[in-house]
């Protein structure tokens, strides 16, 4: 009977097109929703992401975000250094600092300072130049999204001219060389990210007593990764955390104290609303419509279980067109969007929430039009 | 077609009552009929008189409030409601007033219904609605959607439908109301042409009396009694 049951559904051209339009479109907002929520929420770590080689941060126990550093006493990088496990560990330095351009406009950047020596916490990505260029005097990377859009000036004929390798830029009245370009994660506000020597980042900081932010570990091969947390945070009075938990305490704390999850989950909402209603009200309207036909089947024979199957293959078949239309304009979306300001991130993990978040409302859709079924006297066939 | 003596249907003080209390719709009043194998028995009366209500408990898809009611021999009261939907399933077949037939199916998939229901599978279901579809004239229309056909045509399909499982029992609802005389006399033909045999019954009920010669017999239903039963509808 499953063919019967396909053309039936079919069959009614402008339901049919009715309860798909309903899915794709919940699908394409829940999907496209949710992609941008995630994608602003990896924003949150991206520092912590865009540097691969440390297993360990270890920072002020005040700390509840990556963007929210804390000065603490470079001593600490010492005691770190000499506890059991670490195999090594550098300083970092990451501060918003206010960039005069050459136009004379101010702009705030995110300063990065990384270790001098190892060159450890620096971009992975570069562009342009190499990293070892941050060496040479005044020397700094800027990521390509800062680079041309925020720190870009004006041209003689108006167009935006982009910060290129060679042009300079004061950092705190401080002189600053481009002398490489990068790729970085978006940060969450933005900003233009600004990559330099940790002594350098010192000189462009205004003064305090304590410069350094977060001190960057890498545990010795063998070593457990949260054991040796534990033993950080026993010898030193800093926290620490591994890349994953620092990441997660980063988001967490948007989740918590922005409306962002909010603003997206009404979204979310919405679409599942939205869509549960016109596919769950066309669907019954299919069913409704084809009532008689179903209490023809009934009483030529057709078990309750025989038609409850076929409203659910109805329904699941509906719910796979929608989901893959759906899905697949928000992968066009994401598409679009990938060299703008938009954050877009689409893991397996939505796709797979989002085809269950579709499969909900064709079960629901379905339990209406089941009800009607189950409830259907065949005697009905009679009634002219 | 005479009947061969066999007893098809046996209704014994059949009851049927709609509602409850001062709403209570009493549709059959205790009902006495018999309907052999190999006959073709109508039954006939005003609107509201029970005949559709009766051609319901006869055919399985009603329960009845009191009274017996056997179809060859087989009491659906005692069955359980899976074997009653099974056994519906095999043994009668339905021609409905307003056909009924499935409008995205073509022809033959519309006949082919009751045998997938049946458990039949698609390519012999098929093919063996095509062969039924030849008996009832419309050899060629098997692709025809129900919209392409005309209403004769589209209860010849119905017809088929009805046969293509063989069953024991066809129940019929108006078949000729929804057609002009000439096509309903000849969807009777039909009828009795492909629909009556030997062991199988067949219960129209109509109000159509351009079509009650086709009857072998005739019972005359009046506020849920059968008030007679006759052998020609002159008797009437």
């Amino acid at each position: 009977m499953n063919f019967v049951a396909i053309k039936m559904l079919m069959g009614d051209r402008a339901k049919y097109l009715g309860i798909v339009t309903g899915l794709t479109f919940a699908s394409l907002l829940i999907t496209q929703q949710a992609a941008i929520f995630v994608g602003v929420m990896q924003r949150t770590y991206g520092l912590i992401t865009d540097i691969g080689q440390p297993d360990i941060w270890v920072m002020d126990p005040r700390v509840q975000y990556v963007d929210d550093p804390k000065p603490v006493n470079t001593t600490e990088l010492y005691r770190v250094r000499g506890i059991p496990g670490v195999e090594w560990a550098v300083p970092m330095f990451r501060n918003m600092i206010r960039a005069r351009l050459r136009t004379g406009a101010f702009q705030q950047c995110l300063v990065v300072g990384i270790d001098d020596a190892t060159l450890v916490g620096g971009p992975a990505q570069m562009t342009e130049g190499r990293l070892a260029d941050l060496r040479r005097n005044e020397g700094v990377i800027i990521n390509v999204a800062g680079a041309t859009t925020r720190l870009a000036t004006p041209g003689p004929d108006g167009k935006s001219v982009p910060l290129r390798v060679g042009d300079s830029l004061e950092i705190n009245d401080h002189r600053a060389i481009v002398v490489g370009l990068c790729e970085t994660t978006r940060t969450f506000q933005s900003q233009p990210v600004v990559y330099t020597t940790f002594s350098r980042a010192m000189s462009f900081a205004p003064f305090e007593r304590k410069l350094m932010n977060y001190v960057l570990v890498k545990a010795q091969p063998g070593v457990d990764q949260l054991e040796l947390c534990r033993r950080i945070r026993e010898h030193t009075d800093l926290s620490a955390y591994t890349r994953d938990e620092f990441k997660w305490i980063s988001m967490v704390y948007y989740l918590k104290y922005t409306g962002i999850p909010l603003n997206f989950g009404i979204a979310v909402v919405l679409g599942f609303i939205v869509g549960a209603a016109i596919a769950g009200q066309t669907f019954h309207n299919f069913t409704q419509d084809n009532l008689r036909y179903f209490g023809a089947l009934k009483a030529m024979g057709a078990t309750t279980g025989m038609l409850l199957r076929m409203i659910l293959l109805q329904s699941l078949t509906v719910g796979a067109i929608g989901y893959g239309l759906g899905v697949g304009a928000a992968s066009v979306i994401g598409a679009l969007a990938k060299d703008t300001e938009l954050s877009f991130f689409m893991p397996w993990q939505l796709l797979l929430i989002s085809a269950g978040t579709v499969l909900l409302i064709c079960m629901f859709a379905a339990t209406i039009s089941m009800v009607k079924v189950i409830r259907l006297e065949p005697a009905i066939v009679f009634k002219s | 077609m005479g009947n061969n003596g066999n007893i098809a249907i046996r209704c014994q003080g059949v009851t049927k009552t709609y509602g409850s209390g001062d709403a209570a719709v009493r549709a059959l009043r205790g009902i006495d009929l018999e309907v052999q194998a190999g006959e073709l028995m109508m039954l006939v009366g005003p609107s509201g008189c029970g005949k559709t209500t009766l051609i319901s408990v006869i055919a399985g898809i009603l329960d009845h409030d009191g009274g017996d009611c056997h179809v060859f021999d087989n009491d659906f009261t005692a069955m359980g409601a899976r074997e009653r939907v099974q056994y519906r399933g095999k043994n009668i077949g339905f021609v409905f007033q307003a056909f009924n037939l499935l409008p995205p199916l073509t022809a033959a998939e519309n006949v082919a219904v009751p045998l997938l229901v049946n458990g039949v599978k698609r390519r012999a279901a098929l093919d063996r609605a095509r062969e039924c579809l030849d008996r009832v004239g419309l050899k060629g229309r098997e692709h025809s959607l129900p919209a392409q056909l005309s209403g004769g045509q589209q209860q010849r399909v119905a017809i088929a439908r009805a046969l293509v499982h063989e069953p024991k029992l066809i129940v019929c609802d108006e078949p000729t109301s929804a057609l002009d005389h000439s096509t309903g006399h000849k969807v009777m033909e039909l009828l009795r042409d492909v629909a009556v045999g030997r062991d199988r019954a067949l219960v129209i009920v109509t109000h159509d009396a351009r079509i009650f010669e086709f009857a072998d017999r005739i019972a005359k239903m009046d506020d849920g009694h059968i008030e007679k039963v006759v052998d020609s509808h002159a008797e009437l």
